[in-house]
């Protein structure tokens, strides 16, 4: 079974006709995974005995106590941790880890009545923005499996654009769940800093992670953000805020609402297909009623470097957990104990997390701190007061989620400065800590394009009204990956 | 403009726990001192009035009800551990 096409609500409508079983409709997702991993290798471990277990068991729970997400199948992104199945945030440091509890998310899934068919690919510790930097695979773009499916949460994106599953859970520190959403044209959420609890999250930079869901669709994505949100005593920077019904905010109705549009956004580095593509959606937005303006955002330029000072400083400390005696890959070539450290995290950690732990540790060395750290700091202050500033005027901002579509695999992987460019529309969304959304918006080359909506600090639902809008105007999402015709269907 | 050398690669690693070999400590110095260098684009800025920003949201001192409240089940925690005995974790020799 393909989900290719299904929205949640058709997913239902199968198994209240009767059509359909969810323990046939989880059999039915195994074997297209199964079908499709050879080409597509987006799966870490697969979760195939408990979850055809539970299925059966949720086939037997009457229709009047089932809610909308009941029954359906998930991909969960392996920085988050699933008790009884292997966890290891695509590192070798975590290779053989069997988590003893659920992160909140995967708690909050379950209540739903969601079934975790397994763990997606990913660059490792969610540093990358292409999924190369995993120990284990490399996933392929569904549109054109020579290419990457962006990162770090390749493997959520790619398997929810293959059909593998018609929902997964990403993560999102400088744009790991737009990013790779823009490259394999499915609709990723980052919402607000404090919407979902981080609890069970693999940490990697605590003020900047954000857990949100990726989807076919703009009511799909709100209806599993519904599922996810809220406060959690476990997290303390999760926000006590009230949590609306997301998807009661899909109105259809823009009009009057007031876009941005910052012309940073569209600045030197942005593809001509990138920027056609947003200034066609605008028109589309406002021939519905919304007005666009264009902004500045005066201190975007700086956010790349921002963003590398202060997540790098922030892993290099959230990193040292792993020292390979409570639990991960431990070396066995040590004559001390500081030979015993070294030897663990350098056999463990891949060059990527290397070279962030140890621009971190720079940055934050005496000497140092002040020139890098304690200025990002500054500087981040100044960046999230563009975002208020342009948010005293205008209900959302728009713009392209990436500069051009996704690369081939192998291009850019040895060129850290060019990989890091890639999230220049995305970091500056996460330093400030609002949400924001990206829609397939068009084509370039058969690789598809983002748009990507910011809204206000816990303002999803005016993010999700406007993606709702454009969606319904547009059959970009409808468009599907022909890469394996002939597989299971 | 800071200049990233071996020696200092060597030493960072040291600081972060990390065994580098000398081939690598010169590929590193590369790449780390390129990226330092962008970094100092920041240095364009005046921040000489700017708060930093820890946190984007206003929160101070999130403290939960002081109750005490039953851990993990031992022999569970003990699941990953490599070595264990007697409900604890053994750790390397650190004394000679």
């Amino acid at each position: 079974m393909s989900f290719v096409e299904k929205t949640a609500a058709q997913l239902q409508e199968m198994i209240h006709t009767k059509e359909t079983t969810i323990a046939e409709m989880t059999e039915k997702a195994f074997e297209r995974i199964e079908a499709l991993e050879p080409k597509v290798d987006a799966f870490l471990a697969l979760n195939k005995e408990r979850a055809t277990q539970l299925a059966k068991e949720m086939d037997q729970v009457p229709f009047a106590e089932r809610g909308p997400l009941f029954g359906l199948p998930i991909g969960v992104k392996d920085n988050i941790v699933t008790e009884g199945l292997e966890t290891t945030a695509s590192s070798r440091i975590l290779e053989g880890f069997n988590p003893i509890y659920n992160a909140t998310v995967v708690d909050k899934l379950r209540e739903a009545g969601m079934v975790t068919v397994g763990k997606l690919n990913m660059d490792e510790f969610a540093m990358g923005s292409s999924n190369e930097n995993s120990y284990y695979k490399k996933t392929k773009n569904p549109w054109n499996l020579e290419t990457v499916p962006g990162g770090s949460s390749g493997g959520s994106a790619a398997a929810v654009a293959a059909g593998e599953v018609p929902f997964s859970l990403g993560s999102d520190t400088g744009g790991s769940i737009r990013q790779p959403a823009a490259f394999c044209g499915v609709v990723g959420m980052k919402p607000t800093y404090g919407r979902v609890s981080r609890f069970g999250l693999i940490a990697y930079a605590s003020s900047l992670d954000q857990i949100g869901p990726i989807t076919r669709t703009v009511n799909d994505n709100a209806l599993l953000l519904n599922a996810i949100s809220g406060y959690d005593e476990k997290d303390s920077t999760s926000a006590n805020v009230e949590v609306p019904d997301f998807t009661s905010a899909l109105t259809g109705d823009i009009t009057g609402l007031r876009i941005g549009v910052p012309k940073e956004y569209f600045a030197e580095g942005v593809g001509e297909a990138a920027k056609e593509a947003v200034l066609d959606a605008l028109k589309v937005l406002e021939e519905r009623g919304a007005i666009c303006e264009e902004i500045s955002l005066p201190h975007s330029k700086y956010a790349l470097s921002t963003y590398y000072i202060l997540a790098s400083s922030e892993a290099s400390s959230n990193l040292s957990r792993f020292d390979g005696i409570r639990y991960g890959y431990r070396t066995e070539k040590a004559g001390s104990l500081l030979e015993f450290y070294m030897n663990t995290r350098s056999e463990g950690f891949g060059d990527e997390v290397k070279r962030r732990i140890m621009l971190g540790t720079y940055a934050l060395s005496s000497g140092y701190y002040d020139a890098y750290y304690k200025k990002a700091q500054k500087v981040r202050t100044l960046i999230k007061k563009d975002f208020d500033d342009a948010f005293e005027k205008y209900d959302v901002i728009v713009g392209p989620t990436t500069p051009t579509p996704a690369f081939k695999i192998g291009e850019i992987m040895d060129d850290p400065l060019t990989m890091y460019a890639n999230d220049i529309l995305t970091i500056p969304v996460n330093l400030a800590g609002v949400p924001a959304i990206s829609i397939p918006c068009g084509f370039e080359n058969g690789l598809p394009l983002g748009l990507q909506i910011i809204g206000k600090h816990f303002d999803e639902e005016t993010v999700y009204r406007v993606a709702d809008v454009y969606e319904k105007a547009t059959d970009f999402h409808k468009k599907t990956p022909q890469t394996w015709e002939g597989a299971a269907q | 403009m800071a200049k990233m050398t071996k020696e200092e690669v060597i030493e960072v690693a040291h600081l972060a726990r990390l065994a580098i070999t000398d081939e690598e400590a010169e590929h590193f110095a590369d790449q780390l001192e390129a990226i330092t260098n962008a970094m100092e684009l920041l240095n364009e800025l005046d921040t000489e009035n700017v708060e930093p920003t820890t946190h984007v949201l206003q929160m101070v001192n999130v403290l939960r009800e002081d109750k005490s409240v039953p851990g993990l089940d031992r022999d569970l925690v003990m699941k990953n551990v490599k070595e264990h005995e007697g409900g604890q974790v053994k750790v390397p020799t650190i004394l000679e």
